[in-house]
């Protein structure tokens, strides 16, 4: 029976894809960038959280389901997807580190008629792309950095991956929404704009949600005991928000803010 | 927008201090004790006494008013009801000193009270009745908090009128009289003769509200040979017109609509005091035709109609509740009287009802922002999401209104109870969120019953911890219990005997109100109390329905579901020690009761293991108190609701084995135990729609969001397919507490029971009680700014 490791399940999810969805959490990333929001997503086995405020005592992180356990947490929602147009985001972590659950699950929501959505950094062997891209409806896809020294910096991988992926996507036919994080000083700059909005109009793509940095991760960071590189990086200012929002509108891309 | 008379008759009402009056308090009692009236029938003497009250009281017509008639002297002036119950001078001192919801009185008051009132009046109210006659076995779960009981202080209202009056003048009433009385068969009919007495009683009734009409007509004739301002002496003439006309006559514009409907409640609120006051029921509805001819034929201007409208809900707000007897100083109360109006839902025919003067009177709620009158928007799947949405645009703004009801369960409830369909589609929701057939239903709230209460007993084998006192049968002692079923076996039991004992309290009370208080005026408005010459305190009403409103569900789900997982199933403690640690409240055992409210299965988490044992509570409840007969020819139902009694019940009750101290409030309504829910919205949703709405006559569930997550239109549109599949789900009622910065001070004290709150951080939403103390405080100030 095919297992997932799974960190959290959230329902009423409304800002990762269409309509209300649940958005299943799935462990273990291959990157590990200096602003995650989900650290305790990265190490692919659960593990042990300190306690948060109020006290609550150290958790663990992380646990082991099968395809039918998730399923059924899905389709308790139905109703709630029927009428919003909804229903199921994987997130993570990085989904496509899990292929053979991942494509199982997939597969039972296609057959069930739930529109699927993933949540990828897409840095992913090309066949294991190329396997699960026809069972998703809509890839979520994340965008940020273009530089691939800076990428390698920041996220400890290289983009050659997901560059080449969202390419084979793209090629496909596949609905891709572009999910920019915007981190003031590391990519907001006009000179990294400007290739991103090159990049994403040659391949044609529209659509950005832009995420601003929020810095609620260094508590995660310290409760599970990870060095923090952002130091104490401030969140992104309105105005600043406001201009890279102009900037990519003015180009004709169809910009949400906060997904 | 309000024009500048609007806003300042609404500062007036805003500023206006709640007072009480002694006015009709001693016209009544003058009155009984001028022995004009002995020798009368009860329901004559009722009639004349309410005619004496409208020819005699202070008129108050206030500079710039546009829809005239107060219950007291001056906005806010609130008469009492000695008939009923009785202020002690102690009482009338708490009332007028207390820091949260006073009611000022003067010397001229308690000099009244100690003089006149008081001498007549004790021994003699209908509360004096009714608590000489509740068998001992009742006053005994009274006072232990099993249920409390509305008509102790409050006479029978609990209804909504329906469209007659804006088909029929009092005249046209007056008229109906006559036939029922010319028809009536003193040979064949044994009841003729009281009837007769009843029909004449309505008779005078109705001559008193349109002399009370007149009075105000010369009255405004008067001040319109005063006034100096051409403009506005203009408006008096033409507003002694509408006082003439109406109730005399059926209304034709939209202003002399609200006039009437308003001398209409007036006389209902100053007859007696009626639990909830009254309330116009479909106002969009009744006021559309008006509405659509004169602003067709241009004698009516949107403007025009929206600045009437606003005049009229100031009137609710001059009105606030009669206030209780036997107060404690402690005690707050509320001003608000539950006059709740109704937009949206669909016609006789089925068919979608919203029109353009719902979105107007939406409009009016949006700028009033006032406590009373509430409003609310029935949802049926025929209504368009534009309505839904701009309701929800409203919620928003977070001052709890409009709430929100599914017609469509209505309609199936009102028809499951055998009423015509036309009729159940005619109907909606009035109080907190009762269902009823507007116009012909006698729907009276007996009282709520305390679901956990009755666990407690269970567990205690009849006997309250509280006290000491055995005041329940004897089901056996909890540690022989050899697993759930014979728990939930005894907790039926001692149901079933409360509920016997409410039922037969509920039959005494009744009879009395039927005997000693009858309400003529009241009668005239409801059908078919002319047509069966029965008053409406009586069973003269179509529909006579008296429910029992359960409180806790949520409480009790948790509690049943803590001992079955915990005791019978896991046994991670035995019953002994379980009972041990309730009577002790948890002391020194802090670990076990956090283990206890952290690992139960429980309800709100759409979690079958703890959603079975609700629908079995539901069942158990439904089961003793569904179709049971009450004297008036209907029946009793069953409601789930709790306004705040929650807090009440609460603190006659022990701790409970979901890890509740003792003291402390249960769920409200069928909302989760605060803090219990854990997945979110939907799950919540999918829980409460696990019991079947349809065989209740309403539910209320409660959401808390905060602002954020409707801050944009995505936000809306989501709230709204939630309150869609709610619905779908055969939901009865779901209101939106969007809370504001104090609320988060207050999750901030005390994480555990906010543990649901919901907040949207940055580009997601996530508990607010999860997020690090620097991002609350920079959520605070979000919400802070945004401001109310």
């Amino acid at each position: 029976m095919t297992q997932g490791t799974i960190f959290d399940i959230k329902k009423f999810a409304i800002h990762d894809g269409p309509g209300i969805r649940t958005t299943i959490f799935l462990k273990g990333c291959p990157m590990n960038c200096w602003w995650c929001h989900n650290p305790e997503g990265q190490r692919p086995e659960p593990e042990s959280m300190a306690g948060g405020p109020g006290d609550t005592g150290p958790i663990t992180v992380g646990a082991l389901m099968s395809v039918g356990q998730v399923m059924a947490e899905i389709e308790k929602d139905l109703l709630f997807y029927d009428e919003s147009g909804g229903g199921v985001t994987f997130s993570g972590g990085e989904p496509l580190l899990q292929p053979d659950f991942l494509a199982a699950v997939l597969a039972q929501c296609r057959r069930q008629g739930i529109h699927t959505a993933l949540d990828t950094t897409g840095h992913a062997p090309a066949d294991i792309m190329a396997r699960i891209a026809p069972l998703v409806d809509l890839f979520l896809y994340d965008l940020k950095l273009l530089d691939d020294a800076h990428h390698r910096k920041y996220t400890g991988v290289s983009n050659d991956r997901l560059l080449a992926n969202l390419r084979h996507l793209v090629r496909t036919g596949r609905e891709v929404i572009i999910r920019f994080p915007l981190i003031p000083h590391i990519n907001d700059t006009s000179d990294h704009l400007g290739k991103m909005k090159h990049f994403l109009q040659e391949l044609g793509l529209r659509r950005i949600d832009l995420l601003p940095y929020h810095d609620i991760h260094r508590q995660k960071f310290h409760r599970l005991g990870h060095p923090d590189r952002l130091g104490d990086l401030a969140p992104p200012e309105a105005d600043v928000i406001d201009r890279v929002k102009a900037d990519l509108a003015r180009d004709g891309f169809a910009l949400t803010v906060g997904g | 927008m309000m024009n500048a008379r609007i806003r300042n008759l609404r500062q007036q009402s805003l500023d206006a201090r709640a007072t009480l009056s002694a006015e009709r308090a001693l016209l009544v009692t003058r009155l009984l004790q001028s022995g004009r009236l002995a020798g009368e029938a009860v329901a004559i003497q009722r009639a004349r006494v309410f005619q004496h009250i409208l020819a005699n009281q202070t008129l108050c017509i206030q500079p710039g008013e546009l829809i005239v008639g107060e219950r007291g002297p001056a906005p806010k002036a609130t008469p009492t009801y000695p008939e009923i119950c009785l202020h002690s001078l102690e009482d009338l001192e708490i009332l007028n000193d207390r820091p949260k919801v006073p009611y000022a009185s003067d010397a001229g008051m308690r000099q009244a009270y100690e003089e006149d009132i008081i001498p007549f009046w004790k021994g003699r109210t209908i509360r004096d009745h009714l608590f000489r006659q509740l068998p001992e076995r009742w006053q005994a779960a009274y006072r232990a908090g099993v249920f409390t009981e509305f008509q102790e202080q409050r006479s029978p209202g609990h209804t909504v009128l329906g469209d007659k009056i804006y088909r029929r003048g009092f005249l046209d009433l007056k008229q109906d009289i006559a036939e029922t009385a010319a028809a009536l068969d003193f040979y064949n009919d044994p009841q003729a003769l009281d009837k007769q007495e009843a029909l004449q009683a309505m008779d005078i009734a109705a001559d008193a509200l349109i002399a009370f009409a007149r009075r105000h007509a010369r009255e405004l004739t008067r001040l319109a040979a005063e006034e100096t301002d051409p403009e506005r002496a203009e408006e008096l003439r033409r507003m002694a017109a509408i006082c003439r006309k109406v109730p005399a006559h059926k209304p034709d514009t939209f202003w002399e609509a609200l006039q009437y409907y308003w001398f209409v409640h007036v006389g209902v609120i100053t007859e007696l005091n009626p639990w909830d006051a009254f309330n116009p029921g479909r106002l969009d509805q009744h006021l559309y035709p008006f509405y659509r001819h004169e602003t067709d034929a241009g004698t009516l201007t949107e403007e025009r109609a929206r600045e009437l409208l606003q005049a009229f809900w100031i009137k609710f707000n001059n009105h606030p509740a009669p206030p209780k007897v036997g107060v404690t100083a402690k005690e707050s109360n509320t001003y608000v009287d539950f006059a709740l109006i109704n937009t949206g839902g669909v016609n006789a025919d089925g068919a979608d009802a919203v029109n353009d003067l719902s979105y107007l009177i939406l409009d009016v709620v949006e700028e009033m922002r006032l406590l009373q009158p509430s409003a609310m928007v029935q949802i049926s799947k025929k209504n368009p999401d534009r309505f839904l949405k701009r309701a929800l645009h409203i919620v928003k703004t977070g001052f709890g209104q409009p709430s929100i009801f599914n017609t469509d369960a209505i309609v199936q409830e009102l028809v499951r109870q055998g009423k015509s369909i036309a009729d159940a589609r005619n109907g909606g929701a009035s109080g907190c969120v009762e269902s009823g057939a507007f116009g012909k239903e006698c729907y009276i709230l007996t009282g709520y019953f305390n679901l956990p209460k009755i666990l407690e007993l269970t567990l205690n084998d009849g006997v309250d911890p509280q006290t000491g006192e055995r005041i329940g049968p004897d089901t056996g002692k909890a540690a022989a219990f050899t697993g759930f079923d014979d728990l939930f076996e005894a907790f039926e039991r001692q149901l079933a005997y409360f509920v016997d004992i409410k039922i037969l309290g509920n039959n005494i009370i009744e009879r009395i109100n039927a005997k000693y208080m009858p309400v003529p005026f009241l009668s005239l408005l409801i059908d078919d109390c002319i047509a069966n010459g029965t008053d409406y305190n009586a069973g003269g009403a179509r529909y006579n329905t008296s429910y029992i409103q359960g409180v806790g569900l949520g409480t009790v789900t948790d509690s049943l579901s803590s001992l079955k997982y915990n005791v019978f199933d896991r046994k991670l403690l035995s019953m002994p020690e379980m009972l041990r640690r309730l009577a002790e409240d948890f002391r020194e055992a802090e670990a076990l009761r956090r283990r206890l409210g952290e690992e139960t299965p429980r309800y709100g988490n759409d979690d079958d293991r703890a959603d079975d044992i609700l629908r079995r509570v539901f069942e158990a409840y439904y089961r003793a108190i569904n179709g049971r007969p009450n004297t008036k020819g209907g029946v009793h139902r069953i409601n789930l609701l709790p306004t705040t009694v929650h807090v009440y019940f609460g603190s006659k009750l022990g701790a409970t084995p979901d890890g509740r101290r003792s003291g402390t409030p249960l769920s409200e309504g069928i909302s989760p135990v605060q803090g219990a829910d854990r997945q979110g919205p939907t799950a919540v949703l999918k829980s409460a729609a696990k019991i079947d709405h349809v065989r209740t006559g309403g539910t209320l569930l409660n959401q808390k969001f905060l602002p954020h997550i409707l801050a944009d239109d995505t936000g809306i549109e989501r709230l709204a397919q939630l309150v869609r599949t709610y619905f779908r789900m055969d939901g009865h009622h779901i209101q939106f507490n969007v809370v504001d910065a104090e609320t988060l001070r207050k999750a901030q004290k005390d994480p555990e029971a906010h543990r649901d709150l919901i907040v949207r951080v940055a580009g997601y939403s996530d508990y607010f009680v999860d997020l690090t103390p620097e991002l609350q405080e920079e959520i605070i100030r979000r919400t802070a700014h945004e401001g109310r």
